[in-house]
């Protein structure tokens, strides 16, 4: 119940901090391809006490301490990924805005694709096997339309 | 005593819902025309209790009475006009009033203009109608009542939120609500079919014009919404693929599949069961994004089990209707019959493509909005799901979609030959290939990804004006004859035109603004200046502001270009008084070409402010796009053969053989 009402007191506060905005001009970094290698990594991470924002939007403190850290990071010369999986094994699987695939976001990634590709299947299989009965002409329908024909 | 009688009106709206459920549904089993008749009396009586309810809330709010809770939690004596009415609706309970008086609106509309539905069908459709209603106002009554009274009333109230004290999103959920609850028609359409056993032609032409209405405010109302994003939440971006955003977008999706599927209900008589099932989606989908918005979920899993009341009711509201419909529709879609054969290439399977590329596009929101939260109530394991995951998914899904689109509408029904299409269609693709490959020359920076997106977005453009070229013969006629079937070509050919050709105008804008966004973050002192993409920002000075409601400062700037003055705005740091929170107005100059948007930040001790500038190339092209669109539907609905409705045979013949034979 208590950690209940921290959590929401954080997200309450994090949602009135919204409207200023996150990186400082104290953080940039002087080389324009790392600092947009630095932007690129920051989108993908969530910023853990706001309401589904990344650490690139947020102002708040945490996402600040991060955006500092993946910046130490890149002057280290290290990879995004290095950069990312240090992330990661501090606060878990949460802070990715894209989720890893693995047995449980299996169903997330490929429902979609599923529904495209078993939809697309069942029509044209339906395609392929159309009501008999509709398709031919009568007896009575084949010579009323040959004797239109000839006329 | 005002707000006692709102109180009043609403429980007995809500008796009269009760009886609009069963009498007539009774009537119409029965064939009883005094009760089935009954129903459109209903109808209007709910709307005019619900209009009463509704209005006593808004005077509520209007005198700032607070001794009503809801105005006490939610309003302030000091807010402006503009912001005192749109608060009747800002808050939980105003809203779901709000929610039940348009779907009041959209029956009565259903009693007025459906004059000409068989009687039992309009009877069945008035119950269904009834009963979303009653299920909703029983949710109003028993768990989230507008007009509880507070006693002692306190001197002053809370107050709205303030980044909800804005133009664009003061009137941005009336419109996202009349489209959701808009698509309660289709659903009380397809319900009363299912119970009828009958979908035909005129089926079809009944319900198009009421999911092009929903359809067309959902378009505007989710415009409006990313538009208020854009220069209110103050870091530019327009959509965030926030579940709230998903939840309006889920509905939009399945109803711009119902509108393609209910075309070919109409003109060719297949794709029935298909089309039914649609309208039960569509609707689902709106209360699924109501639960989502209203039950306190999203905020957190945690929330939600904190309060569960409403969250749990409104659950209880979806599983009724959904399963209900879903239930009703796997006993009763079989024996519907089908009809209108079609190859695979024609009109029809352009359109059936349509319509998988949607759903699936649909099913991506659909996961990428609720599978956290499945999971995490499952297994407890938190993960997040954000813009890469769509990215990834509901992109390489919608992608062929666009692709297609000047296609399909060049297929002909029953049997169609691509070649044949691709020849009508080779300009516009040669048109928007000669542009993209005019921006690739006088562009040399940015990502490769920017020129195709402007390609697709031109081929939708000039895939529009073909279709409408083709129909009328130009190019391929006389002037005369050409310039005639021009002018005789119905409303709704120029509506899909400018609804497709709309959607081109937004893709380019989404594209390039992604793609090729500048933006300046700087700590600047006043009298300083930040160059952005050929405009100079130069910082006038900083000066003390008040508000009605808020205090603050604000930033002057002007935007210059060529040593000329552009625009000179302002960028303002408001603190609202009675929360003490915070809020940003971006200082913008919109361009053709690009928005110039700045945003003051905070100061710094030795006398700088941060500032952030940015250029928006062609931001309002996305605005532009959906306002296009909009008008598309508002065109297409004026179009003669809706407005006249059913031929009156079809009225007059309820009992006559189903189906003609075609």
């Amino acid at each position: 119940m208590n950690r209940t009402r921290t959590i929401l007191a954080l997200l309450l506060s994090a949602w009135m901090a919204l409207p200023a905005f996150a990186v400082q001009p104290d953080e940039v970094l002087k080389d324009p391809a790392l600092e947009q290698r630095a932007r690129n990594i920051s989108a993908g991470l969530r910023c853990l006490v706001c309401q589904n924002q990344s650490i690139d939007e947020s102002d708040a403190g945490v996402a600040r301490d991060l955006r500092i850290l993946i910046r130490e990071q890149l002057l280290q010369q290290k990879t995004d990924d290095q950069i990312i999986t240090f992330v990661v094994d501090r606060y878990g699987d949460y802070v990715l805005l894209k989720p890893r695939f693995k047995r449980e976001t299996l169903i997330l990634w490929l429902a979609p694709f599923v529904v495209l590709v078993a939809g697309g299947i069942f029509v044209l299989r339906r395609r392929a096997t159309p009501v008999a009965p509709v398709e031919g002409l009568t007896e009575a329908e084949k010579a009323r339309l040959d004797d239109l024909v000839r006329k | 005593m005002i707000s006692e009688i709102g109180h009043f009106t609403l429980l007995l709206a809500l008796a009269v819902a009760a009886y609009q459920t069963i009498v007539p549904q009774w009537g119409a089993w029965r064939n009883d025309a005094v009760l089935m008749a009954s129903a459109s009396v209903a109808a209007l009586l709910q709307l005019a209790l619900l209009l009463i309810s509704f209005a006593a809330l808004t005077h509520a709010y209007l005198t700032s009475d607070f001794s009503v809770l809801n105005v006490a939690e939610n309003s302030h004596s000091m807010k402006p006009l503009l912001y005192k009415i749109s608060g009747v609706w800002g808050n939980h309970e105003g809203s779901m009033l709000l929610w039940v008086a348009i779907l009041a609106l959209f029956g009565a509309a259903v009693a007025v203009f459906g004059r000409n539905l068989p009687d039992t069908t309009k009877a069945r459709i008035l119950s269904v109608q009834g009963s979303v209603g009653l299920a909703f106002l029983i949710f109003i009554a028993a768990a989230s009542n507008p007009f509880l009274r507070l006693m002692p009333p306190p001197v002053e109230g809370n107050g709205l939120n303030p980044i909800l004290q804005d133009p664009a999103l003061a009137f941005h959920p009336p419109f996202l609500y009349a489209g959701y609850v808009g698509l309660s028609i289709a659903f009380s359409f397809a319900v009363a079919a299912l119970i009828e056993g009958r979908v035909d032609a005129a089926w079809a032409r009944w319900v198009r014009p009421w999911t092009l209405v929903s359809w067309a405010l959902l378009t505007i109302g989710i415009g409006m919404g990313a538009w208020w994003a854009y220069y209110e939440l103050g870091w530019g971006g327009f959509w965030f693929w926030d579940p709230v955003e998903n939840a309006s977008l889920m509905p939009w999706l399945i109803a711009t599949a119902l509108l393609h599927s209910a075309i070919v209900v109409e003109k060719r008589g297949a794709l029935k069961i298909w089309t039914i099932l649609l309208s039960i989606l569509a609707f689902s989908l709106s209360l699924v994004g109501t639960f989502l918005v209203r039950s306190g979920i999203l905020t957190s899993v945690h929330a939600f089990a904190v309060d569960p009341a409403r969250g749990t009711f409104i659950l209880a509201i979806l599983a009724v209707f959904v399963g209900g419909s879903l239930t009703l529709f796997a006993v009763r879609a079989p024996s519907l019959k089908t009809g209108g054969l079609f190859a695979t290439v024609s009109r029809e399977g352009g359109l059936v493509l349509n319509n998988l590329l949607l759903s699936a596009a649909c099913t991506a929101v659909f996961f990428g909005t609720l599978y956290p939260l499945a999971l995490e109530t499952l297994t407890g394991d938190k993960i997040s799901v954000g813009p890469p995951y769509f990215n990834l998914t509901f992109g390489p899904i919608f992608l062929p979609l666009l692709l297609l689109m000047p296609l399909g509408t060049m297929l002909t029904w029953k049997r169609a030959d691509v070649l044949n299409a691709l020849r009508r269609l080779w300009w516009a693709a040669a048109a928007a290939l000669a542009i993209t490959l005019l921006v690739l020359v006088l562009t040399v920076r940015g990502p490769w990804l920017a020129p195709l997106g402007i390609a697709m977005g031109f081929w939708l453009i000039f895939g529009a004006a073909a279709d409408i070229f083709q129909r009328a013969g130009i190019g391929s006629q006389p002037v005369h004859i050409a310039w005639a079937r021009f002018k005789g070509l119905p409303r709704s050919a120029f509506g899909t035109a400018l609804a497709h050709g709309g959607l081109g105008v937004m893709v380019i804008g989404i594209i390039v603004l992604s793609l090729w966004k500048e933006e300046h973050i700087t700590s600047i002192k006043p009298g300083e200046s930040i160059p952005v993409a050929g405009y100079t920002v130069v910082f006038k000075g900083i000066e003390p502001l008040s508000g009605p409601n808020y205090d603050g400062i604000l930033g002057r700037f002007d935007i210059m270009k060529d040593k000329a003055l552009v625009k000179d705005v302002v960028s303002e740091k408001r603190q609202f008084r009675p929360r003490g929170m915070p809020t940003t107005e971006v200082g913008l100059y919109q361009g053709f070409w690009g928005d110039v948007y700045v945003v003051l930040g905070d100061a710094a001790s030795d006398g700088t402010y941060v500032v952030r500038a940015s250029f928006n190339p062609m931001a309002s092209f996305i605005w532009l796009g959906a306002f296009i669109m909009f008008m598309g539907g508002i065109l297409s609905l004026t179009d003669r053969r809706l407005r006249i409705g059913v031929p009156k045979r079809a009225a007059a013949a309820p009992n006559a053989a189903p189906q003609p034979a075609e």
